[in-house]
C-alpha cells in the first residue's frame, strides 16, 4: 500500500504530485501525518488544508505547520463552502465511507477537481481468491479479513464509472497503480482494465463545467518532466 | 481629533518592558460598543522577552474570566505562580528568549486595568454600578490601543483559553489586519443558554449577599465575600469534569464518620469552599457581575447577521489553531468545531484539534502533554513562516 519509488516518495503520491497543477488550494481528506500535503506544499506551493481524524496524525500536520482539521470526510466536508479548493484528494478510504456517493459528489462540490484513488474489487487475484476458495478476498490492496477491514463500501473499477456516470462527473485522468510497478495510464471504460488494475487513481470534474486548467493531458502520467514548482512568470515587456 | 496625543509615561515610570500600567491620557477615551466612553483609561500589563528590531514577535496572551496580567509571575496577592506558568519559559510554547509576550489585565477587571474598583473621576469615589456595562470587543479595543502604543503593528500570535479565547476570535474579526496567527482554546463563538444560566447563578449569589450593598460596598468599607465565594463555588464545578471531580474526591470523607450536621463533611465540599474563600482574596465582586456580563453579551456572529463566517471574511490571511477538550461541558468541543467550520467557510486556513482528557475545561491550565506539544508545533512552524525560527 505504501511502496516507495524510486525517488523516494510514495508511489501514489508521486502520482498526485503530477496531477496537482502549482499554487493549487487543497483539500486532502484523511491526510495522515500531512506527508503528501507538505511534498505538494514543498514542490507545488500549494495552499493546503488536511482533515484527519487521529490527534496523532494532527499533531504531525500541525507541527509541520499544516493546517489540519480533525475530522472526517464522513461528517466534516459538508461544512466547507462551495469551490473553495482547486482539488479534493481522497487517497484509498472512499470505500472505507459511510456513504461513498454523498462523499464522492461532496469532493466535487468544495473542489472543483478531485483525485480519487480506490482498489479495484472486479481485480483478477481478487476475482480468483472469491472463485477459487469462496472466500472473501485478502490481496496486496486489500489485506484485512472480512471481520476488521475498514473498506465497507467495496467496489469494481465498472461499479465507480458506472458512479461516476451517474453522477455526471467526467473523468480526466485515470492510471492503475500497482505495489512496486510504476503506475499506467489506463482508460477505465475498457473492460480488460476491470481485470487487470489493482488500485485506480482517478482525476475527476464536473460535466456540467468546462474542463478546469488542469496540467497539459499529455503530462498526465506519462514520463514527461514534471512542471516546476514556481507558477510561470509573467513575459517582461 | 488633532494630532495623537503623546504618550504619557506609564504611573510607575517602567515602561514599555516588563510591565506596569499604561495611562491612557483622557482625550483617548475607550469607546464601548454600549456608546459609552471610559476615561482615562489605564491598563495594567506584564511583559516578557524582548520586541525585537522588526517587531515581528510579539504575542498577546488574553486571560480568561478571573485572570489577570500575571501569566508567568508570582502573583501580588496570592504569592503563587502566574496562571500559565508552566507554559512559559524556554523550550516551552510561549519562550521569552523568542517571543515578545504581552498579557494584558481585561477592562472591568480588578488587577490594575480601570474596572468598577477604580475611582470614577466624576466622583472621587470608586465606580461601583456606575461603571459602564462592557464587552469582549471593548476588552480587546483597549489591547489594540496598548498594542499600539508599544508600536506593534501586527502581532505575531494572539493566544488565549476560555474568555481568552473569545478575545482571540474577536481580535480575528475586529483587527485582523494586525494578526498573524491567532489560538483559540477551550472557547466558543458565543454564550449558550446554560453558559448565561451559571453566571446568573453567581451574580444573584453576589447580589444577595448584604455586604453587596448595590455595587457601593467599598465606599462602605466592607465586602460580599460569602456571595463572591458561593458565585466562585457554583462556577468551579464547571470548570471540572464529573470524572475529574469524582477520581479526585469521590465520597471520601473529610473526617471519620459524618458530622450529622452542615458541616463540610465530604472532601468536594472542602474544596469548593477553599476555592470559594480563597477567591475573595483576590477579586473583586463587581468586576465578577461586569465580567461574567460581558461574556454573556458576548456572540460574535450577533453583528454579522447571525452567520459566524462573515466575522472572519477579513481574516483570511491570519492561520488559526483552534483546541478544545474531550471532557470541557462547559464550552464543549461542537462550540470550537462551529468555529472551524465558520473559518473554513470564510475560506480561512484552520487547524483544529479535540484534546483527550478528562480533566473538563481546566484542562488547560494544567499539565496536559498533548496541549503543550499541539501548541508548541503550531507557534513554531508559525514562526518558521514568519521568519523568526
Amino acid at each position: 500500500m505504501t511502496a516507495i519509488g524510486p525517488s523516494g516518495v510514495r508511489e501514489d503520491f508521486a502520482e498526485i504530485l503530477k496531477l496537482v497543477r502549482p499554487n493549487a488550494r487543497v483539500l486532502d481528506i484523511g491526510c495522515e501525518d500531512g506527508a503528501l500535503l507538505e511534498l505538494l506544499t514543498r514542490e507545488k506551493n500549494v495552499d493546503g488544508q488536511g482533515l484527519e481524524i487521529s490527534p496523532e496524525g494532527v499533531a504531525a500536520c500541525l507541527a509541520r505547520g499544516l493546517a489540519v482539521v480533525q475530522g472526517d470526510g464522513d461528517r466534516d466536508l459538508d461544512h466547507f463552502p462551495s469551490r473553495a479548493f482547486d482539488y479534493a484528494i481522497l487517497s484509498k478510504t472512499l470505500q472505507q465511507m459511510r456513504e461513498p456517493r454523498h462523499v464522492l459528489s461532496e469532493l466535487l462540490r468544495v473542489a472543483d477537481q478531485a483525485v480519487v484513488s480506490v482498489p479495484n474489487f472486479g481485480h483478477w487475484k481478487v476475482r480468483w481468491a472469491l472463485l477459487s476458495r469462496g472466500r472473501m478476498p485478502e490481496t496486496g490492496a486489500l489485506p484485512e479479513p472480512w471481520y476488521s477491514t475498514p473498506n465497507i463500501h467495496l467496489c469494481t473499477l465498472r461499479d465507480f464509472v458506472s458512479l461516476c456516470d451517474a453522477l455526471e462527473l467526467r473523468i480526466d485522468a485515470c492510471a492503475s497503480l500497482a505495489e512496486g510497478k510504476p503506475a499506467r495510464p489506463i482508460d477505465p471504460r475498457q473492460p480488460i482494465e476491470n481485470w487487470r488494475a489493482e488500485t485506480a487513481l482517478f482525476l475527476l470534474s464536473r460535466k456540467t463545467e468546462p474542463l478546469p486548467a488542469a496540467v497539459p493531458q499529455q503530462n498526465l502520467f506519462g514520463e514527461v518532466e514534471l512542471p516546476k514548482a514556481e507558477a510561470p512568470k509573467p513575459r517582461r515587456r | 481629533m488633532t494630532a495623537q496625543a503623546p504618550i504619557t509615561a506609564g504611573i510607575d515610570g517602567a515602561m514599555p518592558i516588563g510591565g506596569g500600567t499604561w495611562r491612557f491620557p483622557a482625550n483617548r477615551p475607550l469607546r464601548l460598543d454600549s456608546g459609552a466612553t471610559l476615561a482615562p483609561l489605564e491598563i495594567a500589563y506584564k511583559t516578557y522577552g524582548a520586541l525585537n528590531e522588526a517587531k515581528t514577535n510579539a504575542v498577546l496572551v488574553c486571560h480568561a474570566l478571573t485572570g489577570d496580567q500575571h501569566l508567568a509571575s508570582t502573583h501580588p496577592v496570592t504569592g503563587k505562580p502566574g496562571w500559565w506558568d508552566r507554559f512559559v519559559g524556554p523550550g516551552r510554547p510561549l519562550d521569552p528568549q523568542r517571543h515578545f509576550i504581552i498579557c494584558t489585565n481585561v477592562v472591568g477587571g480588578c488587577m490594575g486595568t480601570t474596572g468598577p474598583a477604580s475611582t470614577d473621576p466624576a466622583t472621587g469615589a470608586p465606580y461601583g454600578l456606575k461603571f459602564p456595562v462592557i464587552t469582549i470587543a471593548d476588552m480587546v479595543r483597549a489591547q489594540a490601543m496598548l498594542i499600539e502604543d508599544l508600536g506593534i503593528e501586527t502581532l505575531f500570535a494572539a493566544v488565549g483559553g476560555s474568555m481568552g479565547g473569545m478575545q482571540v476570535l474577536q481580535w480575528a474579526a475586529d483587527y485582523p489586519e494586525k494578526l498573524f496567527s491567532a489560538v483559540v482554546i477551550a472557547a466558543a463563538a458565543r454564550h449558550s443558554a446554560q453558559n448565561i444560566a451559571f453566571h446568573e447563578v453567581g451574580r444573584q449569589a453576589i447580589m444577595a449577599d448584604p455586604n453587596w450593598m448595590s455595587g457601593a460596598y467599598l465606599s462602605a468599607g466592607v465586602r460580599p465575600e460569602k456571595g463572591l465565594a458561593v458565585a466562585r463555588m457554583a462556577a468551579h464545578i464547571t470548570y471540572l469534569s464529573e470524572q475529574a471531580l469524582q477520581r479526585k474526591f469521590g465520597r471520601e470523607l473529610q473526617r471519620d464518620g459524618l458530622s450529622w450536621g452542615f458541616d463540610a463533611d465530604f472532601q468536594v465540599e472542602s474544596y469548593l469552599r477553599h476555592q470559594g474563600t480563597s477567591f475573595v482574596d483576590r477579586f473583586d465582586a463587581n468586576s465578577y457581575l461586569y465580567i461574567t456580563r460581558a461574556l454573556d453579551y458576548f456572540d460574535l456572529a450577533g453583528r454579522y447577521g447571525g452567520v459566524l463566517a462573515e466575522a472572519f471574511m477579513k481574516a483570511r490571511h491570519v492561520k488559526f489553531c483552534v483546541l478544545s477538550f474531550s471532557s470541557d461541558w462547559l464550552y464543549p468541543t461542537p462550540e470550537s468545531r462551529d468555529v472551524v467550520r465558520a473559518l473554513n467557510g470564510a475560506g480561512c486556513r484552520a487547524s483544529f484539534a479535540e484534546i483527550q482528557t478528562d480533566k473538563g475545561h481546566d484542562a488547560f491550565f494544567l499539565d496536559e502533554p498533548l496541549l503543550d506539544q499541539t501548541l508548541k508545533g503550531f507557534l513554531h512552524a508559525q514562526a518558521q513562516a514568519r521568519g523568526l525560527a
